[in-house]
């Protein structure tokens, strides 16, 4: 893993951009892997930009977007899928099987902290799962289909971060599931309760803006929405009107609150939790 | 074939016990497949809070599509699903010990890991069946209920088909499994839909390419008495069994080269 024998206590920006670039390697790896995700991705892209159509062209503004809005949100969110890794994996596999073998101990006892070093990797593999995953399935749409871009650069600007926010965000909510490790061993079923809620409430299945009212309102105070539905409403802000700042504010709350949690429950993992193996 | 069954309730049975180890998560498991697969039937009666007809078809004709393409892939799912995860056992050399041991390798791929809890998306596919049997305005008679049983059976044979061409595919490129995704869940999300949403070159794609359409799509318009929109022949409602039998020999012709171009991983 990382350099063992340095004579002086590396800095922690370069400890955790060395941890980031890393994440971004480990997944670099498999092109394949990565090429026929990106291809599904298009696939499903292609298939649920239909439905879109048919849906817009029967009830055309619904929920405020018109067909090229709607296409567009079809396109994104196959595109976020991967980076904002919905479909679980990742972490929580990686901390339920460092628990399951014991390693899981000497996470607890790093000098550097368990979230601090699974966050910075988990960037780096979203910075490339961004590029990998994210750009091919968006230019795939942009050719078949008329998409709705941002007119300003300062939406481009407001967007990527809000994606930015959007994989911290996916981050939290997976690390708070894996710490689940600790004192569950099995966590097939929690994983897909967590999948299911992100791909429903997220927007990922139908935007949230097609939601009845009641079903909306439970969406908007789940942390989900930061995942797809905030970052594409801040894409498509020039066209909807819709205010970009309290909607960053809103990624920014779920982020404290998550991370928050995912700390104290670190440190109540060390203190608490009798390691199996060894 | 009775030796392949025998070898695959060996294994499957070895499978269910090992599971039944951890009961609860078996148990949050099924229920966690239920939900899932009702998750995308819930999109649909959503956008059903906002139009009448969807692609020229109510919401009891969709279901009626919807069911038949969910019990076939959840059948699929269920007996041959683990194909998918072929890399793995490639990757880590344990395909190798499969190919000497007595009993055919594609059973043990597809036995490998059984999980009952599969039956959470035949479950919900049945569920919506049932509704949809009786809120469709279907005139029932014995060609009909035939075409439907068959429909049924010829959709777990092609969704099964899929999965075994995907594993195959993964003796040529490992790590590639996901491509497998787009035909079998992404044809399963297609099919959910009536196929006039679609342009006619996708219809005639999942025609005559990937028999997709023979899932459901030409059996249902049969089965609703519908006529095709897209103007082919009427005798495609009945060439699902077909369809199916033409392309699990494909499938099989593909497993079988894989196997005998299967070098190993080398180390």
């Amino acid at each position: 893993m990382g350099p063992t024998n340095t004579d002086r206590a590396p800095g922690a920006v370069s400890l955790y951009s060395a941890l980031a670039v890393r994440g971004f390697r480990r997944y670099a790896t498999y092109r394949a892997a990565t090429a026929a995700g990106a291809f599904t991705n298009s696939v499903f892209g292609v298939i649920i930009a239909y439905t879109y159509i048919a849906l817009w062209e029967a009830r055309p503004d619904l929920g405020g977007y018109g067909v090229a809005q709607a296409l567009t949100f079809a396109w994104i969110a196959q595109a976020l899928l991967a980076p904002t890794g919905m479909f679980g994996g990742f972490i929580i596999d990686d901390l339920s099987e460092r628990v399951r073998t014991g390693a899981a101990a000497i996470d607890l006892h790093r000098p550097v902290s368990l979230l601090g070093l699974r966050l910075a990797e988990d960037l780096g593999r979203a910075a490339y799962h961004l590029l990998a995953r994210g750009l091919p399935p968006t230019i795939v749409g942009a050719l078949l289909f008329d998409l709705a871009w941002p007119d300003r650069i300062t939406t481009w600007v407001a967007a990527l971060l809000s994606i930015a926010l959007a994989v911290v965000v996916g981050f939290g909510l997976r690390f708070l599931l894996g710490l689940l490790a600790y004192w569950i061993i099995d966590l097939y079923g929690p994983a897909w309760v967590l999948v299911v809620m992100q791909l429903f409430f997220s927007g990922m299945m139908l935007p949230l803006v097609v939601f009845p009212d009641w079903l909306r309102r439970i969406a908007d105070v789940l942390p989900f929405r930061c995942l797809i539905q905030i970052p594409i409403d801040v894409f498509l802000s020039d066209d909807t009107g819709t205010a970009v700042l309290p909607l960053l504010g809103v990624q920014l709350l779920w982020i404290s609150v998550l991370l928050g949690a995912g700390s104290a429950l670190t440190r109540f993992a060390v203190r608490k939790v009798v390691i199996q193996g060894g | 074939m009775a030796e392949a069954v025998r070898g695959f309730a060996i294994i499957a049975g070895a499978w269910m016990r090992a599971a039944m180890t951890y009961r609860t998560s078996f148990v949050l498991g099924t229920v966690v497949q239920f939900v899932i697969t009702f998750m995308d039937f819930a999109a649909i009666i959503i956008m059903f809070g906002h139009i009448e007809a969807f692609g020229g078809f109510s919401i009891s004709e969709i279901a009626l599509l919807y069911a038949i393409s969910g019990f076939g892939l959840g059948a699929a799912d269920l007996l041959v699903g683990n194909a998918e995860a072929l890399g793995r056992r490639i990757r880590d050399g344990s395909f190798d010990q499969m190919l000497v041991r007595p009993v055919p390798a594609l059973v043990q791929v597809a036995a490998d890991h059984f999980a009952l809890r599969r039956l959470g998306r035949i479950a919900q596919s049945s569920a919506v069946l049932a509704w949809a049997m009786s809120a469709a305005p279907i005139d029932w008679t014995v060609a009909r209920v035939v075409v439907l049983v068959a429909a049924m059976a010829s959709g777990s044979v092609i969704f099964s088909a899929i999965f075994v061409m995907g594993g195959a595919f993964q003796v040529f490129a490992g790590d590639a499994a996901e491509v497998a995704n787009a035909f079998t869940y992404g044809g399963n999300t297609l099919t959910q839909y009536p196929l006039t949403i679609y342009p006619t070159e996708l219809v005639k794609g999942v025609t005559f390419i990937v028999p997709l359409a023979f899932v459901n799509w030409y059996p249902g318009l049969y089965i609703l008495g519908i006529d095709d929109p897209f103007g082919l022949p009427d005798w495609l409602r009945f060439a699902s069994p077909v369809a199916a039998l033409v392309f699990v020999a494909a499938a099989a012709a593909i497993w079988r080269t894989a196997v005998r171009r299967y070098r190993s991983t080398g180390s």
